[in-house]
């Protein structure tokens, strides 16, 4: 059973549809890239499987259709990673990843010795450990993503959307964090759907890329066959070309003094 | 490697810490005893202390007071301060609570025409229900629906000017609603000024010295909103990382954030219903607490309570004492140190959400 299913969804805001009759499959483990321009769709389809914004069409996972779940047994099949989390910084690094835990709470309730561990797992994944009693507010960017990260595995969910997971840190923090990622995918069976700018990062780690421009999906498939140097120019308006050096894909942008439209 | 015990250790919301609690609680007590200590008759805490134990049935202790102090202890000191206690509570959890829910910083029952909305629906319901209705019953009521309009009116106002990200729009707004709510209810006082002669000193903010009548009146209001902001706490944790988030952690937003506003603007009707328009407590005590414990909502709201009890006990004992016999107005008091301390908080805010 496909872990995320979508038919026919379709997502209008203003009037306009941003997400437009999109039909796509996730497999369970498998790390789906969205890809495209900005404004192509890719921030609002991931809100979509999230039901944090209103849709046409149905989406289910692991065969059940969120529209009938409640928040917290959605929550607990899935967690987002957002683009820009907000890290109130008089919290604890400890006390955030047990935020994570909510969904397994009754809407009273404190957490308990389970949540705890939970956490505690988490944390160590992380290599947070010795982070649980620091401020939000006392961390760099990278350790702030980390946490983020924590917190969504705290929730333990099968499924795990990122909307830009890398934006904010450098090269060297975006690969550990996506080496991370791949790590835990390939520890706990999760399924990740990353939305990402970064074409050449995402062709590193992702099993498929899904092309998104105007709402609609224009390419899926391996990222080899997803990024090439027509679709870039057709859908990006970008000229770039793509090299391949011992298999791995690389997105290289042209430098043109005269812009041709 | 580390057990999974050990590692347990590292996990665990700090809560209340005993230091904290402690020092609300020692910052509470010395304010009650300041309140019934201070005053034009100087009874002694000895006697004081005596008199409390005789209530109690302790064996072997009888009040040394005369008759007449034991009256101005037991029927006018001790209800005021108690009053004090619990409305100052009210308002301060009030004050927190909008701020979490809100994600602003700025948030506070006056700041948000929360008050100035009370105000209105207790004058409204002091002019013009017909007698029998008039009841003491009616204010708290009449002033929780001018209270709810107020924090409707102020949220949506500031959100469709900004769409609820920017902390000062919404503070914006509540100064417009209140400049309105006061108006009308300006108006409505001066329309009616032989029927509502004392209206202008409680829309001013005071603690009326009514022996336990008032106490009695607002006890089942403040204790229920203050139970259910308190059973939320951890809640409201989650709810100030944002609508999003929040959800995507499984809660539901429009219904949690419904129940602790209807809850915040009960404690704060009730409270104005007795005490008029008390400004800043709100700001205040929450952020006074943030600055020193550096806590999360989950702590942040227990020590409130307590908190800005004992804050609101002292504030009464400057309102009373100040210009002695004369008493200030109580939210004068208030205002004299809240409106520089909302300047400090207004300047390391910058505008943002928190």
């Amino acid at each position: 059973m496909s872990a995320v299913t979508l038919d026919d969804v379709t997502v209008e805001l203003g009037g306009r549809p941003v997400v437009d009759g999109i039909d796509l499959e996730v497999a369970p483990g498998e790390w789906l890239a969205l890809i495209g321009p900005n404004g192509g769709g890719k921030t609002t389809l991931l809100r979509a499987i999230a039901r944090l914004v209103s849709f046409a069409g149905s989406i289910a996972l692991e065969g059940r259709p969120t529209a009938t779940m409640r928040r917290a047994e959605l929550s607990r099949l899935l967690a987002v990673v957002p683009q820009e989390p907000s890290t109130p910084p008089w919290l604890t690094v400890g006390e955030y990843v047990l935020l994570g835990r909510t969904p397994h709470l009754g809407a009273l309730a404190k957490e308990g010795r389970r949540d705890r561990e939970a956490a505690a797992r988490a944390l160590a994944r992380l290599d947070l450990l010795a982070y649980g009693d620091r401020l939000l507010g006392t961390l760099s960017g990278g350790e702030k993503q980390r946490a983020v990260v924590a917190r969504a595995l705290a929730q333990e969910a099968r499924i795990v959307l990122l909307d830009e997971p890398t934006a904010a840190l450098d090269i060297g923090h975006q690969q550990q964090a996506l080496d991370l990622l791949d790590v835990l995918r390939a520890e706990s069976g999760l399924t990740l759907v990353s939305a990402m700018h970064d074409l050449t990062l995402a062709a590193q780690y992702a099993d498929r890329m899904v092309l998104l421009d105007r709402g609609r999906v224009v390419a899926d498939g391996f990222p080899r066959d997803v990024l090439t140097e027509e679709a870039i120019a057709r859908h990006y308006g970008a000229a770039a070309d793509i090299v391949s050096i011992d298999g791995r894909i690389a997105v290289v942008p042209r430098r043109s003094l005269v812009r041709n439209t | 490697m580390e057990t999974a015990a050990a590692r347990v250790a590292y996990v665990r919301p700090r809560g209340l810490t005993p230091l904290w609690a402690g020092a609300a609680v020692a910052f509470l007590v010395g304010a009650l005893v300041i309140g019934v200590l201070v005053g034009p008759i100087d009874l002694g805490l000895g006697p004081i202390l005596e008199s409390v134990a005789a209530r109690l049935h302790v064996p072997g202790v009888s009040s040394s007071l005369s008759p007449t102090d034991n009256a101005i202890l037991w029927e006018i000191r001790m209800p005021r301060v108690v009053l004090g206690a619990l409305v100052g509570g009210m308002l301060a959890l009030s004050g927190a609570t909008y701020q979490g829910v809100f994600r602003n910083p700025l948030a506070d029952p006056y700041l948000l025409g929360v008050a100035a909305g009370a105000g209105l629906g207790a004058t409204l319901a002091i002019a013009y229900l017909p007698e029998g209705l008039r009841g003491q019953q009616a204010l708290p009521v009449a002033a929780f629906l001018g209270g709810g309009a107020a924090v409707v009116l102020t949220y949506s106002v500031g959100r469709s000017a900004s769409r609820g990200r920017d902390a000062v729009t919404l503070v914006l707004a509540g100064v417009t609603v209140a400049s309105f709510f006061t108006a009308l209810q300006t108006f409505v006082q001066q329309e009616n000024a032989d029927t509502l002669q004392q209206v202008y000193t409680w829309i001013l903010g005071s603690i009326p010295s009514s022996g336990w009548s008032d106490v009695v009146l607002i006890l089942p209001y403040v204790t229920l909103a203050s139970a259910v902001i308190l059973a939320h706490r951890r809640v409201v944790d989650v709810l100030s990382l944002g609508d999003d988030e929040a959800r995507s952690l499984g809660v539901d937003v429009r219904r949690v954030r419904l129940v602790l506003v209807v809850a915040a603007t009960v404690g704060t009707a009730a409270a104005v219903a007795v005490c008029g328009l008390i400004g800043f407590v709100g700001i205040i005590v929450p952020h006074a607490i943030r600055m020193l414990a550096g806590t999360g909502y989950r702590a942040l709201l227990p020590l409130s309570v307590v908190a800005g009890a004992g804050f609101l006990v002292l504030a009464d004992v400057i309102a009373r004492t100040a210009l002695a016999p004369a008493e200030i107005p109580l939210g004068i008091v208030t205002a004299f140190f809240g409106a520089p301390f909302f300047a400090l908080v207004l300047r390391t805010t910058r505008g943002g959400a928190a």
